[in-house]
């Protein structure tokens, strides 16, 4: 069982979170060409290896924050609050 | 290659078994050939399979960087079905279920095919509304999908969870007769050894690291494990792996992998003689010749490269499990495993040029590659061969993304693939 350290609650086991998607995927402007758009929408890194991305402690406080997880061993590197830059 | 029949069994029986031939070569890499397909999976092979069959390019090369079909091919459920919404799917994933239905023959190869049929289970009376909606359009699209009452289902599968009082009661279910399972080990093997005697080279133990290209962009080989091979035309095929081996040659996938995992019981004696599955509860299972009772599910909700799985949806499958079939709850499982799956924003694959000159994608099959593995490999061969789309799968190229041409099945039938 992978294990999640909420920035508010702490330690807890992944089942209460829910995963959200890559983190600091910046919106284009609407009048944007297609090809902004699909990488906006579509293209990810997908990375074996570290990825930043949103987890959000859904059966917890409910708060959203980014973390860095290596996908292959799951080891989380880091868990930082949402609005920061990736460290 | 040498023909498997009964008398080639009786001679080799009489012989004490001990000249049959290798089932394939295992031979060193030459420095060159004119195609080069990355991933001996079940897609690899029959690719490989294809363009020597018909197209006849020059040499051909698989390249895996372990042992073939030890990736998703060796790691599935062995189920194939057709029983898609859209005409794109539907004859795509059709044509892939006829052509898994004369493959023993094709390949001189047993892979076992049964077509036990798939029954998808529903639980409320709106249910059975949304199932009759697809039913109609399968059979619009002329595959054999059809609706059973509950008295239906009841008795043709009676180890079902009758109890009206269920937390899930049976309403009915859609099934596709045709549907089945197919041995998954045998459908790598059977197309290594058809393609190995067609001289194709089967690479194993080689792993790419890296693509070599040439002023113009386009690609001149790869790095491997064992040095460089070089080849103008790269096919990949890697699954869950796509997006790694696409960073390598310079570019971005719209695909994120999970792991997707499959367990298997002790064997017990025939009890279920068909596939069962249920969309709402999110599990499905058949029984193997050996006895064993096959389960699935949902992928696990978070990307992974590790091929092991979610202790949590473990739980969850298996809870399914026994929400379908109470008694197998007094079973205890002997294996549980997890593929590596790469799945689009559509649930649907990615079968087209990438943007690097001569390099060729079969990616994005999430889920449901395995039952599509004699028609990729068909488009694939085509597509490699000829620069062009097959006719086939002319709707599942990357434009798809760009124009918001997306063909939603995971949202259109409502089962994950």
């Amino acid at each position: 069982m992978m294990r999640i350290a909420c920035p508010n609650c702490g330690l807890r086991d992944e089942r209460e979170y829910a995963y959200g998607g890559e983190a600091h995927l910046d919106r284009p402007e609407l009048d944007c060409d297609d090809q902004a758009w699909e990488e906006y929408l579509f293209l990810r890194a997908n990375p074996k290896g570290e990825h930043a991305e949103r987890w959000v402690h859904v059966h917890g406080c409910g708060v959203w924050f980014n973390l860095i997880r290596h996908t292959e061993t799951h080891e989380v590197v880091a868990v930082y609050v949402m609005g920061v830059a990736r460290p | 290659m040498s023909r498997y029949s009964a008398f080639a069994l009786l001679r080799n029986w009489l012989g004490g078994n001990t000249d049959w031939d290798p089932v394939w070569r295992s031979p060193e890499p030459a420095s060159s050939y004119d195609v080069i397909i990355i991933g001996a999976g079940g897609h690899g092979l029959a690719t490989a399979y294809h363009l020597a069959k018909h197209y006849r390019p020059g040499r051909i090369a698989v390249i895996d960087k372990g042992w073939l079909g030890g990736g998703n091919t060796g790691r599935n459920t062995t189920i194939v079905r057709s029983d898609y919404f859209y005409k794109e799917s539907a004859d795509f994933y059709d044509h892939s279920l006829r052509l898994y239905a004369s493959l023993s023959q094709e390949l001189n190869f047993n892979i076992m095919y049964s077509a036990r049929g798939i029954l998808n289970l529903a639980h409320s009376r709106h249910e059975v509304d949304f199932q009759r909606r697809i039913v109609n359009a399968m059979q619009l699209n002329g595959i054999d999908a059809e609706l059973l009452g509950r008295e239906e289902v009841l008795k043709f599968c009676p180890v079902l969870n009758g109890d009206p009082n269920a937390r899930f009661p049976i309403y009915g279910a859609m099934r596709q007769k045709r549907g089945g399972t197919v041995r998954h080990d045998a459908v790598a093997w059977g197309y290594a050894r058809a393609a190995d005697a067609l001289g194709v080279d089967i690479l194993q133990n080689t792993e790419v690291t890296g693509f070599r290209r040439d002023i113009s962009g386009g690609v001149q080989g790869v790095e491997t494990s064992k040095g460089f091979i070089g080849a103008t035309k790269v096919g990949i095929a890697t699954a869950g792996h796509s997006s790694v081996v696409a960073q390598m040659a310079g570019f971005r996938l719209p695909v994120a992998s999970y792991g997707l995992q499959a367990f298997v019981s002790e064997p017990v004696k025939p009890v279920l003689h068909t596939v069962i599955g249920s969309a709402v509860i999110g599990s499905y299972c058949s029984q193997s010749d050996k006895g064993g009772i096959v389960c699935g599910g949902g992928i696990d909700p978070y990307p992974s490269f590790a091929q092991r799985g979610s202790a949590a949806t473990m739980e969850k499958v298996l809870a399914g499990i026994v929400q379908l079939v109470p008694t197998f709850s007094s079973l205890r499982l002997l294996r549980q495993w997890a593929g590596i799956v790469d799945y689009t924003a559509d649930s649907s694959p990615i079968i087209d040029r990438s943007p690097v000159p001569g390099i060729y994608l079969n990616v994005g099959w999430g889920g449901g590659g395995f039952k599509a593995i004699p028609a990729g490999g068909e488009a694939f061969a085509h597509l490699i061969a000829k620069d062009e789309p097959h006719p086939l799968t002319t709707a599942f190229g990357l434009q798809r993304f760009r124009d918001g041409a997306l063909i939603d099945e995971a949202a259109a039938a409502g089962i994950e693939h």
